[in-house]
């Protein structure tokens, strides 16, 4: 029965050896054992978590870009369609405005000439006129150079006159 | 919870049959080694058959000096202090004083048979054997628990130090080795039978638990010293850490489970009152709970290193018809031996494992918290 009768001394030293190890590793050798490893495997998972959320950002980046990059190209085609049709605006209202001012020019143009000629028409009748009375005026002094014609001329004149 | 259950009793029933078994062993031996006192030491012939018995009990049971071997009539061994306090003094000498047990010291002997076998005592008025009243003598025993609690707090520690010097790195060398087994305690065992929110608070003492016993198991294989001292297959060790498994629970149990044991939930009243029959049988629970893991460890430690040794010894018995019969067993001696040996590598992990397992189920009964009632 040796075998299944503990001793006293053993059942106190094993208590005293078995509390100090527990003592020594509890204080000393678990936490240190047991937050290491709950760290690294936090940091593990915050590894895989924040690999996985930058996979996603990526997914959802390159699906912005592609967004970006169509929108971008529409737009580009609307503002191209809305240069062209500014363009064709443009060159039309040109044509019409170039247009325009050709027959304003050209109807001053006419104008200017008309008065011009009207003016011309004018001064040539004046001078017709002047030269007229000149030569009406030479041909009087050389009809009334003697005193019977010029007395007759005024008789005449003057019966013109009554007349009237 | 059913199969946990189930996986108990399966347990149970193994440690009981080899608590059994090995009840049949030990009288076989203790007769054996009776014949050695009877014999005399002349008789050659006579001499070697039961100095098997005795040389296995002497291997499995406790010793106030470390032996390693002897050469002919020459022991070569380690003496340890014999710590003593009888009527009214302190007594402290080496054991080397006791000759092997062959002398005397101050009216003290190992005693060769009788209830305090193995153990030192002295003869009183009457002529009687009476052990000292006090024998806390650093044993062979306990002195093996020393350079295991020793070996255990410096492994440990050196591997704290490296989780606490490479912070978030991956593990290296001693402290690779070791985390899988902290996370199987910690995940396998701590967190599945206490659960998620109560388990770290016994996370300490379980891994404590699990390392001094798988170590302690461990270096009771190695056949040389420091090894092959029998620690976890002795009852005063199985015992106390039993024990400290036992109060944890006690202290740590809830109003649900005291409920549980005091008013069982399920049974018919009848069984609870007039004469409080499921009380009575869970109270005892409370008590063989502790019991059967003391039991299991020892019974199972124990029978492996009487096993190992049998076959061992099978060599010199069959030695006495001649050398070549001991030449031709020893190889399917030795055969076994090894098979034996890595059996025991397993049953060391295995029943550190069960030990563990059982005292975080218990811990997780007492701390259960009822959530379908």
């Amino acid at each position: 029965m040796q075998l299944i009768n503990p001793g006293i001394g053993l059942v106190f030293w094993m208590t005293v050896a078995f509390s100090i190890v527990l003592f020594i590793l509890g204080k000393f050798a678990w936490p240190a054992i047991l937050k290491g490893l709950k760290e690294r495997e936090q940091s593990i998972q915050e590894a895989l978590d924040s690999a996985k959320e930058a996979q996603e950002q990526m997914k959802r980046l390159k699906m912005d870009n592609d967004k970006l990059l169509r929108e971008a190209m529409e737009e580009r085609d609307v503002i191209l369609a809305e240069a062209r049709k500014i363009k064709d605006k443009i060159i039309g209202e040109a044509k019409e405005k170039a247009g325009k001012e050709a027959s304003a020019i050209v109807e001053s143009a006419k104008e200017k000439i008309n008065s011009e000629k009207l003016a011309a028409l004018r001064e040539i009748k004046s001078t017709v006129a002047e030269y007229s009375i000149e030569i009406a005026e030479k041909i009087l002094r050389e009809e009334l150079k003697d005193r019977g014609r010029q007395k007759k001329y005024i008789e005449t004149l003057l019966e013109e006159t009554n007349l009237n | 919870m059913l199969a946990m259950a189930r996986k108990t009793i399966v347990n149970q029933v193994i440690t009981l049959f080899l608590f059994f078994s090995f009840f049949c062993v030990v009288p076989l031996n203790l007769v054996a080694g009776n014949h050695t006192s009877s014999s005399t030491d002349k008789d050659h012939g006579k001499k070697e058959e039961p100095n098997i018995g005795k040389m296995i009990m002497e291997h499995v049971t406790d010793s106030y000096e470390w032996h390693f071997f002897s050469v002919g009539e020459h022991h070569v061994s380690l003496s340890l202090p014999v710590i003593l306090y009888d009527q009214g003094h302190w007594m402290v000498f080496s054991s080397s004083r006791l000759e092997h047990g062959q002398a005397s010291y101050k009216g003290y002997y190992v005693a060769d048979g009788g209830p305090n076998i193995g153990k030192l005592v002295r003869k009183d008025a009457d002529g009687k054997e009476v052990p000292p009243q006090l024998d806390i003598s650093i044993t062979k025993t306990v002195f093996a628990i020393f350079l295991d609690a020793l070996l255990v707090i410096i492994i440990f520690l050196s591997i704290a130090k490296s989780y606490r010097k490479r912070k978030g790195q991956a593990p290296k060398g001693l402290q690779s080795f070791m985390e899988p087994l902290v996370l199987f305690i910690r995940d396998d065992v701590a967190k599945d039978s206490i659960g998620e929110e109560k388990y770290e608070r016994y996370l300490p003492y379980l891994m404590t638990l699990f390392f001094f016993i798988l170590f302690s198991n461990l270096v009771g294989i190695f056949p040389f010293f420091p090894g092959g001292a029998n620690v976890t297959g002795n009852i005063a060790v199985t015992g106390i850490m039993a024990l400290f498994t036992f109060v944890i629970t006690t202290v740590s149990g809830n109003k649900h489970y005291w409920k549980d044991i005091f008013n069982t939930p399920g049974v018919p009243w009848w069984l609870k009152f007039p004469i409080p029959l499921m009380p009575f049988v869970e109270v005892m629970g409370i008590f063989t709970k502790p019991f059967v893991l003391m039991v299991r460890l020892f019974a199972n430690m124990v029978s492996g290193h009487i096993v190992l040794a049998g076959f061992i010894s099978l060599i010199f018995i069959f030695g006495k018809f001649g050398v070549g019969m001991a030449y031709g067993v020893s190889v399917f001696s030795i055969a076994f031996a090894i098979f034996l040996d890595l059996l025991e590598v397993l049953i060391a992990f295995i029943q550190a494992y069960v030990f563990v397992l059982l005292s975080a189920l218990y811990f997780g009964m007492a701390t259960e918290v009822p959530n379908h009632h």
